[in-house]
């Protein structure tokens, strides 16, 4: 490896690893410097639903007829133009299943997006800064922790949407999606402050301290970037949140009733008692297509979670080339694997 | 000490199972004399570790040994094929004839239990025979052997410094009397004053016991000063093994030659070029610095 | 790097160091003196080594040098003024006192590239310059500490780095501002044996050409003695012994250094030890 002229071994070649196994994952990295881990089976079959299902809500409602337009026979099967029939006061379910999706897809980006910059204020900063700042910013977090999530989100969304002067914006699916995000961030804050308070006592942001970066710069320029796989599993955690807890609003009737989402479709077919004559056209698809989003996003989360911890994903594979290198006959004892 | 074999390996080969397969040893040969102490030096990533794993039949997956035997000497004469066992002959013969201490052993002590009670676990898995009070006894011997006070068996791990507890897995490790024992790194994470005490205390056990160690480090001074030979690997090979006098006084290999070079000399002159830089003359220790201390 | 110019003579004094740190274990409070009285000089062109073992308050010294801690008492000195501890006054202290960290797998960022990890101090500390300037720089610095040629670091990542290469990178960083004074807190520690006299060696040069005046913490007994001018030998938090090095080394006073030097591996005693218990379990 290296020769007597150079002190150490030159890059390409292999550095000096500190343990076999950080050799084979350097090699591994030097062979092809990928970008981006190897995608697994659950990352690529929850970004497809995922992707599928956005699109579905982004593009469908150009093509399909008005879903408020009440002038279809009610309570049609599905058949010929109504591909998933209507509802009982005669909307299209198919229209309304996509202005639906992307009713509550807006939901839960708007709420995800800011549950995570509140996280992001309160977790990181209190985690960074310590001392008082810590104590009033946990301090906050804890009250919000405790405090039930779905009667506070009631609570407030029954007195907003009651006050006077807001017009549609009472109803809105805007302000449901503040709401739910104003109410849900809490749980993500107690996990980055505890990341960003462990980042804090890293060399690497001690070492930018010295080299005289202001503390604002160390947060967002240091420390941040190495949180970006948390910040993506707390962004789609909080859009889970928001989709299921829309939907949950909106089947108590506290939903934003001026548009139309997944939630207010199962609303309505509770009131117009679809259960009841039969129809299950109008609540079952709305109903999976929560349920299948729910999934995707959590597949989603599942393989952050094994990019960000590698040995749940080494661990299981390691054993599985053991036991196929002792299958071809490759290993002269009988069994490698601990007991 | 007599130079009969206690541990012989031959052309052992292991391998990472990895896209694409990394060969942390290839084909080592080694043999153990019993009671002696042999050094096993190299660099991180070198294969030390992997291969003192495979002596003792602990590799973890992804590894693989793809190659060569290793045979124990028992010393009743009857040699046991490491290679080949498995299940409950593997159990007996892992603690019972070669046991371990390593760097992090201190660290993997159990913190909710008592010494005694991780000391007794020992005998109460191999020794299902032995009565509760030979046990109790046996382990406070264990404790006195290793230089720690027998009435800190009833301690939590927490209560104890790191010395303390490193000795106390080599009391473990020493608890069924094994005629090999595998030391790698055991005293790198402490600090210079605890590890000379640990050392001491190793060196007079084997001298009491009889039992041969392989010892492995990065420390070659320390290997030299305490082995009775010394094998050094590199890229998963052993380079050279030889005597740790003739490694030390006339090392053979370019690499053991770096290596000893890598450290200067506490009391010699011999690393002087660290202070002068390569290319100035070294003109005499006493001048150079200018500095009036 | 020829921008540091010391006009008379520059010293970095340390004066009577305290740190104490509070401990409270329920109602009880114990206060831990992790430094008590350190007092020492770095001059440029010199090396001063601070040996010790951990917990000897070696690197609480090197903290509070670099302004990661206050300390409790006494006073740090540039040129004899006091040390800031904010704003534009400490950044003109920084850009004379750089630290170099043990770890060098843990001081620089996993995120960021070499080149980001050179150019920030710079841009920081002379912020005249234009960024194709500190471009440049930067190149010359990681040039300086024998990456090269620099175009083929720049743009990597730590983790592409060996661990002695990544300790060259921090050195870099640590000369980007100017410094006139480095804390090297076990700058080889973690590396490798057979790299850390190439970084040791590196620094050494550096700290010749440059005129650096190095403070080089280290538990390390021989390449304090070849490295350094001067040995300080720190045990619970003072200073027990100080002296040339050969002085300390060869003939040491305090009953500490004897011990800590006796502990010291040397191959020069092979066998020695072996001999010891062997006469002991005779006598016993």
């Amino acid at each position: 490896m290296a020769d007597n002229t150079t002190p150490e071994v030159p890059v390409r070649t292999g550095p000096t690893p500190t343990s076999t196994l950080a050799t084979i994952r350097i090699a591994k990295n030097d062979r092809k410097r990928r970008p981006l881990p190897r995608i697994s089976g659950k990352l690529l079959t929850g970004i497809i639903i995922v992707v599928v299902i956005a699109l579905f809500g982004i593009l469908a409602p150009f093509f399909v007829q008005d879903p408020r337009f009440s002038g279809n026979d009610a309570l049609l099967p599905p058949g010929d133009g109504h591909i998933l029939g209507t509802t009982k006061l005669g909307y299209d379910v198919f229209a309304q299943l996509a202005w639906g999706t992307r009713g509550s897809l807006f939901v839960g980006v708007v709420a995800g997006a800011l549950a995570l910059l509140l996280a992001i204020l309160f977790g990181v900063l209190a985690g960074y800064f310590g001392g008082v700042v810590d104590e009033i910013l946990t301090l906050l977090t804890n009250i919000m922790l405790v405090i039930p999530g779905l009667p506070l989100v009631m609570v407030i969304a029954a007195y907003v949407q009651n006050t006077e002067g807001l017009g549609p914006f009472a109803r809105s699916s805007f302000l449901v999606a503040i709401v739910l995000g104003i109410t849900g961030w809490a749980g993500s804050a107690v996990v980055l402050r505890a990341t960003a308070k462990s980042l804090r006592m890293r060399d690497y942001v001690a070492a930018s301290r010295v080299a005289g970066e202001r503390p604002l710069r160390v947060i967002f320029v240091e420390i941040l970037p190495n949180l970006v796989p948390l910040l993506a599993a707390q962004l789609i955690f909080g859009v889970i949140f928001a989709i299921l807890g829309e939907a949950g609003l909106s089947y108590l009737g506290l939903g934003p009733t001026g548009s139309i989402t997944l939630g207010t479709m199962l609303n309505d077919a509770q009131t117009g008692q679809a259960v009841g004559s039969q129809a299950w056209w109008w609540f079952i698809p709305p109903g999976a297509l929560i349920a299948l989003l729910g999934t995707g996003l959590s597949l989603i989360n599942f393989a952050i979670d094994e990019i960000v911890n590698p040995k749940l994903r080494l661990a299981p594979q390691a054993a599985r080339n053991q036991r196929k290198a002792n299958r071809e006959g490759r290993s002269v004892s009988e069994n490698g694997a601990i007991a | 000490m007599s130079a009969t074999p206690v541990l012989t390996a031959h052309g052992v080969s292991i391998t990472y199972e990895v896209d694409p397969p990394v060969q942390a040893v290839k084909d080592v040969s080694l043999t153990l004399h019993r009671g002696e102490i042999l050094g096993l030096a190299g660099e991180s990533g070198c294969g030390k570790t992997t291969f003192a794993y495979g002596l003792n039949r602990l590799l973890k997956a992804p590894a693989v040994m793809t190659g060569g035997d290793v045979e124990f000497h028992d010393v009743d004469g009857t040699d046991i094929n490491v290679v080949g066992l498995s299940g409950e002959g593997l159990r007996r013969f892992r603690w019972d004839k070669v046991s371990m201490v390593f760097q992090g052993s201190m660290n993997s002590l159990n913190p909710v239990m008592t010494v005694q009670a991780q000391l007794e676990d020992v005998f109460i898995t191999h020794r299902p025979g032995m009565r509760k009070a030979q046990r109790r006894e046996r382990s406070a011997e264990l404790l006195e052997l290793v230089g720690v006070d027998p009435n800190r068996l009833g301690a939590f791990p927490h209560e104890l410094s790191g010395g303390m507890r490193q000795r106390i897995m080599i009391a473990m490790a020493l608890a069924l009397n094994p005629q090999v024992m595998i030391m790698d790194e055991p005293t790198t994470a402490l600090d210079v004053v605890v590890q000379r005490g640990i050392i001491r205390e190793i060196m007079r056990l084997r001298e009491r016991l009889g039992f041969a160690v392989i010892f492995i480090t990065h420390d070659l001074p320390l290997l030299i000063e305490i082995s009775d030979r010394i094998a050094i690997m590199r890229d998963g090979a052993i380079v050279e093994l030889d005597d740790a006098e003739k490694i030390y006084h006339d090392p053979q290999h370019e690499y053991t030659q770096k290596l000893l070079a890598s450290f200067p000399s506490l009391r010699g002159e011999r690393g002087d070029f660290v202070r002068l830089g390569h290319g100035e003359t070294p003109a005499k220790a006493p001048a150079q610095s200018g500095g009036i201390a | 790097m020829s921008h540091a110019k010391p006009n008379g003579p520059s010293t970095l004094e340390i004066k009577n160091l305290k740190r104490d740190y509070t401990l409270r274990s329920g109602f009880k409070r114990n206060v831990l003196h992790a430094v008590s009285d350190v007092s020492f000089t770095l001059e440029p062109g010199r090396t001063i080594a601070l040996v010790g073992e951990s917990g000897s308050g070696k690197s609480t010294v090197a903290r509070i040098i670099s302004r990661l801690e206050n300390a409790t008492g006494g006073q740090v000195l540039l040129d004899g003024a006091p040390a800031p501890t904010r704003g534009r006054a400490l950044e003109r202290y920084r850009s004379k006192v750089q630290m170099v960290f043990q770890d060098p797998f843990a001081s620089l960022n996993p995120f960021h590239t070499i080149l980001h990890h050179v150019e920030r101090p710079l841009r920081i500390h002379h912020p005249h310059l234009s960024s194709k300037q500190i471009k440049e720089r930067a190149y010359e610095l990681l040039e300086r500490v024998q990456l090269t040629p620099a175009s083929r670091y720049a743009d990597r990542r730590p983790h592409e780095l060996s661990g002695g290469q990544r300790q060259r990178v921090a050195i870099a960083r640590a000369l980007a501002p100017g410094a006139t004074y480095i804390v090297a807190d076990e700058p080889v520690s973690m590396l490798d044996v057979s790299i850390r006299l190439g970084v040791l060696n590196l620094l050494a040069e550096l700290q010749r050409s440059e005129g650096l005046g190095v403070l080089y913490i280290t538990h390390d007994l021989a390449t304090a003695r070849h490295f350094s001018d001067e040995i300080m030998v720190m045990y619970r938090g003072k200073i027990v012994e100080r002296g040339e090095p050969d002085s300390v080394i060869l003939n040491p006073q305090h009953e500490y250094t004897r011990t800590l030097l006796e502990a010291a591996a040397d191959p020069d005693r092979l066998g020695q030890l072996r001999a010891e218990v062997r006469a002991e379990g005779i006598t016993t």
